[in-house]
């Protein structure tokens, strides 16, 4: 059971299926509760005049999301899910998924700036942003040669530039650089 | 034979340079995105959109179904040449379509697999010409009970006709319905579960979710897999697609059971993923070679891309007549046609004649320009499957950052975008679907003004959703496809007691 192919040849199983199903449940839950409260605030009965209140559909809406996940996550603790306790993603495979998701954090607090509370940093606009981040990507995780990186990374944001900017008028995140060549 | 009058005045519309210009970039951009990995027919529409804000919406909506039918066309190419379906709905596909290419049928599988996405999307068009302005009109006598009644069919259609957890769907759908719930209340003016952020004032769009989910999502699956392209050459001979057209009208019952099957799942919001699995095995079941399905069959290749087509294809006809669409990305076109001031309906086929007999002719159009672009560039799309990853992985989140920015211009999006991906990513994993998520996030708030608006009209009396033979129908058909789950459950249980009693 607990060798499937994938862990194998991946490593370790970082989490199983099932884990993840129980996870995946209670934030269902934790959501359907959070539903719940704001529309016992607005009301979920009746207003004359005006028919249902403004909590009366997500009220229901959120009552069947928690009975579908209760339901769910007592499967899954009963452990009555075939394949539940297969691996829902190894180490290794992990660790790659980390390595887009990471730098696509960076990447986007590089276009539009960090802002929170006494830590501020003006972003550098999406173009800029987008070649640093293609380029550093290639090299690092790619293990590309620099200069095609560098080439490729230049080439899709400039590309980028004349077809929004230029062609189809639809005005993109701008940082300095583009305030310094005047855009 | 109004319809036909009515399409030859589509066609005049169409047929202007500047439009079939349109028509073939939107091809090829759709095949393009339809090869390459992370990119799909839903959030490449979706990302594309911004880019036709400046065009006639005629001109735009050309363009944006384009990328779709490409989107379609393009699945089949990985599928065949890399055994990677590119799209879902092309899984099915490499069943039969790799093991010819592996035994050197490679061009024979890919025009059967063209040819036939042709007939079944040329079959849904015939189909959406003469069906949809009678439904229309038919549709125009509805009032907020009946839409309300077509809308909970629809969803709940999701849970009777999907394979997965029936728990799971109602989950998935009931969290779009909330997320569709956010932000200002149209009817009353009151803010919900926005809890004092601004950023929530507009609510969520379904754009991002559609971005995130499908493209992010399918980024970090990818990266996970470590993905690794390795293909066959392709080179299509025009000698071998005569060869195969010569074939292909001995498999004509096929076709036209897989015809049937794709409109039936197409307009009903099934879709075409399930619709190439069901042509699929219904084809496995009734072919004289069933045996030799999975081999490399090319009935095998017929069945599936000639449903998943007409699916696609027919999913447009409730959008337009009903602003109901059937599938992720109708939904995103039904979006662009909000954004351009026209709100699909009954009323569409009155107030906007030309835009959507316009649309309709230029599914003809498409379809045949497609099926040119497609057979003679093969060898072009196959080369973009021989680009390393670590290009496209970086280069298609900047493009999916784009598109999300531009929905909105605001960074926050772009940020939901990221959150909306992991959730993609995991809800894969554990088999929540996401096609009723973004379905219901699109529906959300028609579904809920309709039936608010039938319930103020009948005072809060609940048995106006069955009031006569029209809504009570359909809302009754809804409650079947609703609790499906269970009678499929209680059924085979009296089935199995019986078959172990005899035994």
């Amino acid at each position: 059971m607990h060798n499937d192919e994938s862990t194998e040849d991946e490593g370790p199983s970082l989490a199983s299926n099932r884990t993840l199903e129980i996870i995946v449940a209670l934030l269902f839950l934790a959501g359907s509760a959070i539903v719940i409260y704001d529309s016992a605030r607005l009301g979920f009965g009746w207003i004359e005049g005006q028919g249902p209140a403004p909590g009366y559909f997500p009220f229901y809406v959120a009552l069947a999301m928690g009975i579908a996940s209760l339901v769910t996550l007592f499967q899954a603790l009963r452990g009555s899910f075939p394949g539940g306790d297969d691996s829902f993603v190894s180490v290794v495979g992990f660790g790659r998924v980390l390595t887009v998701l990471i730098p696509s954090v960076f990447y986007v607090m590089l276009i539009g700036g960090v802002n929170l509370g006494p830590i501020g940093i003006p972003g550098l606009g999406l173009y800029v942003a987008s070649a640093i981040f293609i380029t550093l990507f290639m090299i690092f995780i790619g293990k590309d040669n620099p200069l095609k990186s560098a080439l490729v990374g230049i080439g899709i944001p400039l590309t980028l530039f004349f077809m929004f900017e230029k062609w189809f008028q639809v005005p993109l995140p701008k940082g300095p650089l583009e305030a310094m060549l005047g855009y | 034979m109004e319809e036909l009058s009515s399409l030859m005045h589509g066609f005049a519309v169409v047929l202007t340079p500047f439009n079939l210009f349109l028509m073939c970039v939107g091809i090829l951009l759709g095949v393009i995105i339809g090869v390459l990995p992370g990119l799909g027919g839903a959030n490449g529409v979706a990302i594309l959109l911004p880019l036709t804000f400046s065009m006639p919406p005629t001109s735009a909506i050309i363009m944006l179904t384009c990328i779709y039918w490409g989107a379609l066309f393009g699945g089949a190419i990985t599928s065949i040449l890399f055994n990677i379906p590119g799209e879902p709905w092309s899984v099915a596909t490499t069943f039969d379509g790799h093991p010819m290419a592996q035994r050197g049928r490679a061009d024979e599988a890919l025009t059967a697999a063209f040819t036939s996405s042709f007939i079944g999307a040329f079959f849904a068009v015939v189909l959406i010409t003469f069906l949809a302005p009678v439904v229309a009109r038919f549709a125009l006598k509805f009032g907020p009970a009946e839409f309300f009644a077509v809308f909970f069919l629809t969803f709940a259609s999701f849970i009777g006709m999907g394979k997965g957890s029936p728990w799971k769907t109602l989950a998935a759908m009931c969290l779009g319905l909330a997320l569709a719930s956010v932000g200002l209340d149209k009817v009353t003016g009151t803010l919900r579960l926005t809890f004092g952020h601004t950023e929530l004032l507009t609510g969520f769009d379904f754009l991002i979710a559609v971005i995130g989910l499908f493209g992010i999502g399918e980024i970090l699956a990818s990266m996970e897999s470590g993905l690794k392209f390795q293909g066959a050459t392709a080179k299509i001979r025009m000698d071998a697609v005569l060869q195969t057209w010569k074939k292909l009208p001995q498999y004509w019952a096929t076709s036209l059971r897989s015809c049937a099957i794709g409109c039936w799942m197409g307009i009903t919001p099934g879709g075409a993923t399930p619709a190439s699995f069901m042509s699929y095995a219904l084809a496995k079941r009734f072919s004289k070679n069933g045996d030799n399905f999975g081999k490399g069959e090319i009935e095998g290749v017929i069945a599936p891309e000639t449903a998943a087509h007409a699916a696609g294809t027919a999913a447009m006809l409730p959008m337009l007549t009903l602003g109901i669409p059937g599938s992720p990305t109708a939904a995103v076109l039904l979006g662009g046609l909000l954004i351009w001031g026209l709100q699909p309906g009954p009323l569409l086929f009155i107030e906007q004649k030309e835009f959507v007999w316009g649309l309709i002719a230029s599914m003809y159009l498409g379809n045949v320009v497609g099926l040119i672009i497609v057979l003679t560039c093969v060898p072009l799309f196959a080369a973009i499957l021989r680009i390393p990853f670590s290009i496209i992985a970086p280069a298609i989140l900047v493009i999916c950052a784009v598109g999300a920015y531009t929905v909105n211009n605001s960074m926050f999006d772009v940020w939901l975008m990221l959150v909306f991906g992991l959730a993609g990513y995991v809800f894969n994993k554990l088999g929540y679907p996401l096609a009723p998520l973004v379905l219901a996030i699109v529906l959300g708030s028609k579904a809920e003004e309709s039936f608010r608006q039938a319930l103020l009209g009948s005072q809060g009396d609940l048995t106006v959703f069955f009031s006569n033979w029209l809504v009570g129908g359909i809302m009754g058909l809804g409650m079947v496809m609703l609790f499906w789950p269970l009678i499929a459950m209680v059924v085979g249980k009296i089935r199995g007691g019986t078959k172990s009693a005899t035994a």
